[in-house]
């Protein structure tokens, strides 16, 4: 099995939640699966722009700390997107990398992905194709629904992550791009609006939330002043889409996320604009977040500009 | 059939057919979900189909609020559209080991376990959606001296393969989930399959599940 032209990537550490994730899978909410993905899709496209991959290539996302990675193989460019510290340890030398720039690894080198600074995810890739299993069109893996390759787990000590394809054609290219940051987090008003004392969506407004460490994949928990539901603490269960600001009973805010269980029977106070999902994700725990009320034609309007943006800085790669 | 449209948010349609659970109302929201997915329109990301709503997801690019809500509304859905309607079978052992909450329901309920597991299992049950995790299966309804409610404390792990009820409902955990749902017994039954890509779910919206009860051996002989 193990032939000398095999190239692929051996895990010396895992990080703390390492995954494989492409655009997700669709149309699978009927049965209890979410879209799933990058949570980061800006990130996302940038890293496939950059390495002149498919758009939806499967890349490798790693939250807070990322893995440590020895190649074996053929030359091979990698590049990372996200805001990163990382280091690239050859038998020569060890240097710090810059995200979004595009570096050659020889057999024996290493990368070490040390943690994601002020932000939540980051992205690796290389210019090819990992050697991954499809699962309803997508490579995602879900955890909590164990869903994708490596049996739906994330990435642990040892497992060798096979590179099926190498780009010879690729030009090395970067980006200089910084990141973008929000202060508010911009919100339609949900469905169940009106369960609120006036008090309480005042203060959703007003108020600052802290996003607190039962945070993941599936959903951001938040925790400030308490919200009073004057109507029914419970909805009868419906579904949800990512984005959706649910009210449990205890009176505090838990944000759905790209993993999120498809059905929920909490009231929904509001929903994160699609424009604002990306920077959202990347908040981490302890920060604080202030939401800000939008109409949906603003939404729908901030949505092409955000696209239109991701579009333009795409272009800027050299 | 629907009543109103709104937004959930920038990116979803949501469709509602009433306030109350009912097999009536539920029907109709299947009727849409199935004629809608059998379109298989361009942009439409996601639909999900609960007891009394249907979500609508859409791709942004692709679509806007005011133009899909308007297709929709435009839809014709012959009345004639018959569900697709399976009778399914699952067994669930109730032994001591299996029937987590089988005290508590019998001190709620003030009812001796043997009445209550046999009205459990004298009825078909109705599929009125699936999903929270993948495949689980929503149930109803049981009878109105088999309902309660919820455990006060959910178990943060509720054993794959659990048979729960809470107020109207039943329903099996396909996957250890954390949960709050009365456990009266354990299916052997894979009730969702991911190898399975094109049928992953064992039961579907509209679909009628009778359950019968077996011993532990025939638990175990099924499980193997």
């Amino acid at each position: 099995m193990k032939s000398k032209h095999r190239n692929y990537f051996k895990i010396l550490r895992a990080g703390i939640n390492t995954t494989y994730q492409d655009l997700g899978r669709n149309n699978l909410y009927h049965i209890g699966i979410p879209f799933s993905g990058a949570m980061d899709k800006r990130n996302f496209q940038l890293l496939n722009s950059l390495l002149q991959n498919d758009y939806n290539s499967p890349v490798i996302e790693f939250a807070y700390q990322g893995p440590h990675l020895k190649y074996f193989g053929k030359d091979i460019f990698f590049c990372i997107s996200g805001n990163v510290s990382f280091k690239i340890i050859t038998k020569e030398d060890v240097i710090d990398g810059n995200s979004y720039q595009c570096y050659l690894l020889k057999n024996g080198d290493e990368v070490d992905i040390h943690s994601t600074n002020k932000s939540v995810y980051g992205y690796f890739s290389i210019n090819g194709t990992f050697g991954v299993d499809y699962y309803w069109g997508s490579c995602s893996i879900n955890t909590q629904a164990q869903i994708g390759p490596n049996n739906g787990n994330k990435f642990s000590k040892d497992l060798e992550i096979e590179i099926i394809d190498i780009n010879n054609s690729f030009n090395k290219r970067k980006l200089d791009y910084l990141g973008s940051t929000i202060e508010n987090i911009r919100v339609i008003k949900g469905t169940n609006y009106d369960y609120f004392s006036e008090s309480s969506q005042n203060k959703f407004f007003k108020e600052s939330f802290k996003i607190t460490k039962l945070s993941d994949r599936m959903g951001m928990r938040l925790e400030g002043p308490k919200i009073e539901n004057i109507v029914d603490p419970n909805i009868k269960s419906e579904g949800l889409v990512k984005g959706v600001i649910q009210i449990t009973s205890a009176g505090d805010p838990i944000i759905m996320l790209s993993d999120h269980g498809t059905i929920g029977g909490y009231p929904k106070i509001a929903t994160v604009i699609s424009a604002d999902y990306d920077r959202l994700v990347q908040l981490t725990p302890g920060s604080n977040i202030k939401f800000k009320d939008v109409s949906l034609e603003d939404a729908e309007k901030l949505y092409k500009l955000y696209q239109m943006e991701t579009n333009n800085i795409i272009s800027q790669i050299k | 059939m629907i009543k109103n449209i709104l937004n959930l948010g920038d990116a979803a349609l949501y469709c509602d057919f009433g306030s109350d659970v009912n097999q009536e109302i539920n029907s109709n929201v299947i009727k849409y979900f199935y004629h809608i997915k059998k379109l298989n329109l361009k942009g439409i990301t996601n639909l999900t189909p609960s007891y009394n709503k249907l979500i609508i997801s859409y791709d942004l690019n692709i679509h806007s609020f005011l133009s899909l809500k308007k297709k929709i509304e435009n839809m014709e859905i012959k009345e004639n559209n018959k569900l697709e309607k399976n009778l399914i079978e699952i067994p669930v052992c109730c032994d001591n080991n299996f029937a987590l909450d089988i005290k508590r329901v019998e001190n709620k309920l003030k009812l001796k376990s043997e009445i209550i597991l046999e009205k459990f299992f004298s009825k078909n049950y109705f599929c009125y959606m699936t999903g929270f995790v993948a495949g689980m299966p929503f149930l109803g309804d049981l009878e109105k001296d088999m309902r309660l409610k919820r455990l006060e404390t959910p178990r943060v792990k509720v054993p794959k393969g659990s048979v729960g009820i809470t107020e109207q409902f039943c329903n099996i955990y396909t996957f250890e989930t954390p949960g709050g749902w009365n456990i009266l017994g354990n299916t052997p039954q894979n009730i969702f399959d991911t190898s399975n890509q094109s049928n992953p779910n064992l039961v579907n919206p509209g679909d009628t599940i009778k359950f019968y009860r077996i011993t532990l051996d025939q638990y175990n002989e099924i499980k193997t």
